[in-house]
C-alpha cells in the first residue's frame, strides 16, 4: 500500500506521522514549498530574528529516515484518479493507493488593480517570507492591507525592524467580525501605543506600480495615496486547490469531505485548509484554517486508511483559539460572538491598564456558560473544556474560577474583580474558596 | 505619489537595533569603567587608586543597568527578542566570537597565571596590576590586600548586579522573572560575598552558605574540614549546615519545587547565567545528540565528584581517628549505607522509576556497588589509597579539570559560543544530583495548555539547558526532564499561553507520563484532552 499526500505542513505531516504508527504502509510526502516540515505559524519569528529557520522545524533532519517517510520536492499539476496516478509539473508519474490532499492555504485577492505587481505578497508560505526579506533592504514604509490575524503578523514584522508600517482595516475597529467590541478596541488602542499607522474604515482601490512594474504605493478607497515599497494583501486565506479542477474530485471552496475526511472519489482524501465538511459539527466552521484541526485531521485520516472497517468521524469538539497581537496574548474557549445574540449574556472586566481583559458569555436564561475570550491573561484549557463540556453555570465556574487562571506563578489574580463586577451586573455575590494551582485543577478534572 | 500622512509610526519608529542616546551613554558608562580596569592591568598607575576603583566599579555597574533601563523603558512591556539571530553578538558572529576569547583569556589567567593579573607571588610583596588595583576594596571589606578570586568575586557581583537590573527591565511585564532574577542578585551580593568577606573580617571561617557540596567540591577537603571543626561553633555550624543542606534543605525543597529553587533562584553560576548570559540562552543545543552527550557527561562528573570526595574523606578520616566524633567507621556506614540504598532503591520502586532502560539501572547498580567494595577494600586494608588512585592526585586533578576548565573556561568563557547553561547542563555535579531528585522525587513539571501549541519552537529555542520543549508541548505531555532548571523563559516566550511552571503531589507518578492533548480514540474519535 502506498500512501501519497500532497503537502508537507501541520495537516500532511501529522498524518504521515501517524500512518506511520499504524502501519508498515509506503508513505510519500510531495512538497513544493520546502524540503522540511517548519511551523507556519512560525515565520513571522523568523523574520523577527527570534529564531532561525531551521528553529521553527519540530523534527530532526534524521526524523524522516528513521520514520520512513518519503520526502519529494514537487508540483502536483494533475490527478489521474482513475489510473491512481499522479502528474508532477517535470513530468514525473507517481501513483498512489490512497492520496491525501493536504495542500493548504492561499492568500486572497479580490481583483485590486496591480494586486500581481512585484512586492505584493501575502503571508502564507516561505516564499512569502523570502519576499519580504528581499523587499526589507532600504523599505522606507509598508502597507498592510486586511484587519486579521496574518495582517498584525505581517505588522508585528515589518515594526521588529523598524519600518513604518500603514495598516488599512476595512472594518470600523480591528477583527470585529471576531472580537467582541471591548476587545477589538483594546487591540486598536495596542497598535496604536506599538506606533501602528492604523487606519480604520478604509479599503484598498489599487495598489500603484512603476515601471518596473514594482509596487509604490496604494490608493485608498477614498483616493488618498499612499507610497510604500511593499504591500501585504492579509485579506484572509482560502483553500489552495486550483490544480484540481476538471479531476472529477468535487470541490466548493475547498475540496469536500465527509465526516470521515474521504472526497467523492473513494481511497482520495483531504484534510487541514483546504478540506471542506460536507456537513460540520454543530458549532463549527465547514472549512477552519488553524493548526490544531490540521493535527486533529491529520491524526483522523491515518486512522480512517489504517483502519478502513472501523473509521472514525473527524470531530473537533468545542471551538477554541489563541493568537497574540503584539504583546497582548488572546485565547477564546467556546462560543464567543463579535456581535452577541439577544440571549447571550457577557460577564467582562477589564484591568484598568486597558491591555487585560476577561470575557465570560453565558445563556441569559438557563446561566449555562457558552464561552471565555481572555486578553492578557492565560487561561487553562482543560478547565475551560471541562465547564464547557458539562454545561456549567456561570455561578459555579466563577465559584471555581481561580482554577482556569494558567498564568505564571506570582501573577496577580483577578478572580475577586470579575466577582465583583458580577455583583455589580447581577446583585449576586458569589465566593470563590478554590486557589489557582495544579492540585485543584487535577481534583476538578477527576485526575 | 503624495507625501505620506505624518502618522503615528512615525513617533513609533523606536529603535533598539539602532541604539539610543540613552543605550550610547550606558556604554560609554560602561566603557569608561572597563578602561580603568584595563589600565590597571597593564600596570599603569593612577593617582587616588581608591577613587579610580570605586569609579570603576560604579561605572560598570551603573552603565550595565542603564543600558537596561534605556534598551527596554520606552518599549511596551513584552517579549524583547527582536533582532536576536541578526545581531552579530548573539547568533555567534564575529562579536560573539570575539567576546568569546576575551572571557576565555581572562579566565585563563584567572586559574592559571594570576602573577598576570598582578598577584604578589613573593610574601611580603605588594599586589600590582588589576589585583593590587582591587586591595582597598579588599583592605576596607576582609583586611586583608586582594587576591585574584577578590577580583573575579567582586566582578562577578557587579556583572549579576548590573544584568540583573537590565533583565528586570526586559522581563518587567513577567513577576516571576522579576522575583526570581531579585533573588539571584541578593543570594550573590549577601552569601557569596558580603556575607564572607565580612566573616573574614572579623576573623571567623569565611563560607559561601549557599554553595553546597558537591558543586562546593572543596567542602569535604581535609583543610575545609579542619578549618570549621576548629573554628568554634560558628565553624561547627557551617559543617552542620553544609552536611544538612546535601541530605535535608536539598532534597525537601527539590521535592516541593523542582531544582529551580537552587539553579535559578540561589546558584552564583546560574545567577551569572540568568544575568550576564541572558543574551545567549538561545545558543545551547537542543539536538537529541546533545543531550545524550549531556546525559553521559553530567553523570560523569558527578560520579567523579563522589568518588574524589570519599577518596579525599577516606583519607582524612584514616590520617585523623581521633579528632572529632565522628570516626572513620562512622563516616564510612553513612556513606555505604547512602550508596547502598540508592542502589536499592532503583530496584525496589520500580514505579517510581518507570521508563528507565535496566541497562542504566544496571550499569547505575554496578557503579554503585562498586564503589562500595573499593572503599571498603581500602578501609580493610588500611590503604592511602583508594580505587587505586591518591586523593590528592585525584583531587588535583578534578579541580583542574572540572573546577576551572569545565566550569570556567568553558562555562563562561563560551557563552557567547555554546550559550549560558553549558556547565550547569553538562557539568554540574549538583545539578546532576538535583536532576535525579527532579527528574524521580519532585512535584515539579512544566504543564501543557491542553492543545493550544503551535509547534512554533520559541519554547526550545530560548531554553538555555538545551530542551526540546516543544517535542512535549506538541504532544501535550508534561516536560519532567532531570536538566530543567525553572528559569520560566519557556512559558514567557510562548505566543499562545501553552506552558506553566507548577507543583503537585496529586499526580507526582504519572506526570511524566501523561499525555493530555489531542488524541485519537477507537471508539469516540479524535477528541481533545
Amino acid at each position: 500500500m502506498h500512501v501519497v499526500i500532497i503537502g508537507n505542513g501541520i495537516s500532511g505531516i501529522t498524518a504521515a506521522r501517524f500512518i506511520r504508527k499504524h502501519s508498515d504502509f509506503a508513505i510519500t510526502v510531495i512538497s513544493n514549498e520546502s524540503d522540511e516540515f517548519f511551523s507556519r505559524t512560525a515565520l513571522m519569528y523568523v523574520y523577527m530574528g527570534h529564531m532561525r529557520l531551521r528553529d521553527t522545524q519540530p523534527y530532526e533532519p534524521g526524523f524522516w529516515k528513521k520514520n520512513r517517510i518519503d520526502r519529494k520536492r514537487g508540483w502536483v499539476q494533475k490527478i489521474d484518479q482513475g489510473d491512481r496516478v499522479l502528474y508532477l509539473a517535470d513530468g514525473e508519474r507517481i501513483s498512489y493507493d490512497r492520496l491525501i490532499i493536504a495542500t493548504g492555504s492561499r492568500s486572497n485577492k479580490f481583483g485590486w488593480p496591480g494586486q500581481d505587481l512585484d512586492r505584493v505578497h501575502g503571508l502564507y508560505h516561505l516564499q512569502d517570507l523570502e519576499a519580504m526579506e528581499a523587499a526589507s533592504a532600504g523599505l522606507e514604509r509598508a502597507v498592510i492591507v486586511g484587519g486579521g490575524l496574518i495582517g498584525v503578523e505581517m505588522a508585528e514584522m515589518f515594526h521588529s525592524r523598524h519600518i513604518p508600517v500603514t495598516f488599512l482595516v476595512r472594518e470600523t475597529s480591528f477583527w470585529d467580525i471576531v472580537l467582541p467590541p471591548e476587545e477589538s478596541a483594546m487591540i486598536n488602542r495596542h497598535l496604536l501605543e506599538q506606533g501602528i499607522d492604523l487606519r480604520l474604515n478604509t479599503e484598498l482601490r489599487e495598489v500603484v506600480g512603476d515601471e518596473q512594474g514594482r509596487a509604490v504605493g496604494v490608493i485608498t478607497q477614498s483616493g488618498e495615496e499612499i507610497a510604500c515599497g511593499f504591500v501585504g494583501l492579509t485579506a484572509g486565506v482560502s483553500p489552495n486547490i486550483g490544480f484540481l479542477q476538471n479531476s472529477g474530485i468535487e470541490v466548493k471552496r475547498g475540496v469536500l469531505v465527509d465526516e470521515n475526511l474521504q472526497t467523492n472519489i473513494p481511497g482520495i482524501y483531504a484534510v487541514g485548509d483546504c478540506a471542506e465538511m460536507r456537513t460540520p459539527q454543530p458549532g463549527r466552521r465547514p472549512i477552519e484554517a488553524v493548526w490544531y484541526t490540521g493535527r486533529m485531521m491529520g491524526e483522523t485520516v491515518a486512522h480512517n486508511i489504517c483502519n478502513p472497517d472501523t473509521p472514525v468521524a473527524y470531530n473537533p469538539g468545542i471551538w477554541f483559539n489563541s493568537a497574540k497581537f503584539f504583546d497582548i496574548e488572546y485565547q477564546v474557549y467556546g462560543d464567543i460572538r463579535a456581535q452577541a445574540p439577544a440571549n447571550h449574556r457577557s460577564l467582562y472586566w477589564e484591568h484598568p491598564d486597558g491591555r487585560r481583559s476577561i470575557r465570560i458569555v453565558y445563556d441569559a436564561g438557563t446561566e449555562v456558560v457558552l464561552g471565555f475570550n481572555v486578553m492578557g491573561i492565560r487561561y487553562r484549557h482543560e478547565v475551560c473544556q471541562h465547564w464547557l463540556a458539562q454545561k456549567a453555570t456561570i455561578e459555579t465556574v466563577l465559584c471555581e474560577l481561580p482554577l482556569a487562571n494558567f498564568d505564571p506563578e506570582f501573577f496577580p489574580a483577578y478572580e475577586a474583580f470579575v466577582l465583583a463586577k458580577y455583583a455589580q451586573q447581577t446583585g449576586k455575590q458569589i465566593q470563590t474558596n478554590h486557589r489557582r494551582g495544579l492540585r485543584e485543577v487535577l481534583t476538578l478534572l477527576g485526575k | 505619489m503624495a507625501a505620506v500622512n505624518p502618522s503615528l509610526s512615525l513617533i513609533g519608529a523606536r529603535t533598539h537595533q539602532v541604539l539610543n542616546a540613552g543605550q550610547k551613554g550606558a556604554l560609554t558608562l560602561t566603557g569608561i569603567g572597563l578602561l580603568l580596569l584595563f589600565l590597571a592591568f597593564f600596570g599603569v598607575s593612577l593617582p587616588a587608586p581608591t577613587v579610580w576603583l570605586v569609579v570603576s566599579l560604579l561605572a560598570l555597574g551603573l552603565g550595565g543597568a542603564w543600558y537596561g533601563w534605556a534598551a527596554y523603558r520606552q518599549l511596551p512591556a513584552g517579549i524583547k527578542n527582536n533582532g536576536v539571530w541578526l545581531a552579530s553578538l548573539t547568533s555567534r558572529g564575529i562579536l560573539g566570537w570575539l567576546t568569546a576569547i576575551v572571557l576565555t583569556g581572562f579566565y585563563v589567567l584567572l586559574y592559571f597565571f594570576p602573577a598576570h593579573l598582578g598577584l604578589a607571588t613573593v610574601a611580603g610583596e605588594a599586589n600590582q596590576g588589576i589585583v593590587g588595583f582591587f586591595d582597598p576594596l579588599s583592605r576596607v571589606l576582609n583586611g586583608n590586600p586582594a587576591s585574584q578570586w577578590f577580583v573575579y568575586g567582586t566582578l562577578y557581583t557587579v556583572a549579576i548586579l548590573a544584568m540583573g537590573v537590565k533583565f528586570i527591565y526586559k522581563y518587567r511585564h513577567n513577576r516571576y522573572q522579576v522575583v526570581r532574577t531579585l533573588s539571584v542578585m541578593f543570594f550573590q551580593l549577601g552569601f557569596a560575598f558580603l556575607i564572607p568577606e565580612i566573616l573574614s573580617a572579623l576573623q571567623q571561617p569565611s563560607m559561601d552558605l549557599k554553595n553546597m557540596w558537591p558543586l562546593n567540591y572543596y567542602f569535604f577537603y581535609d583543610w575545609n574540614i579542619k578549618k570549621l571543626a576548629t573554628s568554634g561553633g560558628l565553624g561547627i555550624f557551617m559543617l552542620g549546615w553544609g552536611v544538612a543542606m546535601i541530605f535535608v534543605v536539598s532534597p525537601v525543597l527539590t521535592y516541593l519545587y523542582g531544582k529551580r529553587w537552587y539553579c535559578s533562584w540561589v546558584c552564583g553560576c546560574g545567577g551569572l547565567a540568568e544575568t550576564a548570559g541572558d543574551p545567549f540562552r538561545q545558543l545551547s543545543d537542543k539536538s537529541l545528540g546533545a543531550w545524550k552527550v549531556e546525559r553521559w557527561v553530567i553523570h560523569s562528573v558527578l560520579v567523579l565528584a563522589v568518588i574524589m570526595t570519599l577518596a579525599v574523606l577516606h583519607s582524612f578520616f584514616r590520617s585523623n581517628p581521633a579528632t572529632y566524633w565522628v570516626t572513620r567507621e562512622m563516616f564510612l556506614g553513612v556513606a555505604i549505607a547512602t550508596l547502598l540504598g540508592v542502589a536499592l532503591l532503583l530496584w525496589l520502586r520500580p514505579r517510581v522509576f518507570k521508563g528507565v532502560p535496566v541497562w542504566v539501572k544496571g550499569l547505575a547498580t554496578v557503579l554503585l556497588i562498586g564503589i562500595v567494595v573499593l572503599t571498603l577494600q581500602a578501609y580493610l586494608q588500611n590503604q592511602s589509597r583508594i580505587f587505586g588512585l591518591s586523593s590528592y592526585k585525584l583531587r588535583e586533578w578534578y579541580g583542574f579539570y572540572i573546577g576551572s576548565i569545565f566550569s570556567g573556561v568553558i562555562g563562561v568563557g563560551f557563552y557567547p559560543i555554546f550559550g549560558s547553561r553549558v556547565w550547569c547542563r553538562f557539568g554540574c555535579p549538583m545539578a546532576a544530583i538535583l536532576g535525579l531528585q527532579q527528574r524521580f522525587f519532585s512535584r515539579f513539571r512544566i504543564t501543557v495548555n491542553g492543545g493550544q501549541c503551535i509547534s512554533c519552537g520559541n519554547c526550545s529555542t530560548y531554553c538555555e539547558m538545551g530542551i526540546d520543549v516543544r517535542a512535549y508541548a506538541q504532544r501535550g505531555q508534561d516536560v519532567v526532564r532531570a536538566s530543567c532548571v525553572g528559569c520560566g523563559i519557556c512559558a514567557a516566550v510562548c505566543p499562545r499561553g501553552v506552558l506553566r511552571l507548577e507543583n503537585s503531589a496529586a499526580d507526582v507518578s504519572t506526570r511524566a507520563a501523561a499525555l493530555r492533548t489531542l488524541h485519537l480514540d477507537p471508539k469516540e474519535g479524535v477528541r481533545l484532552l
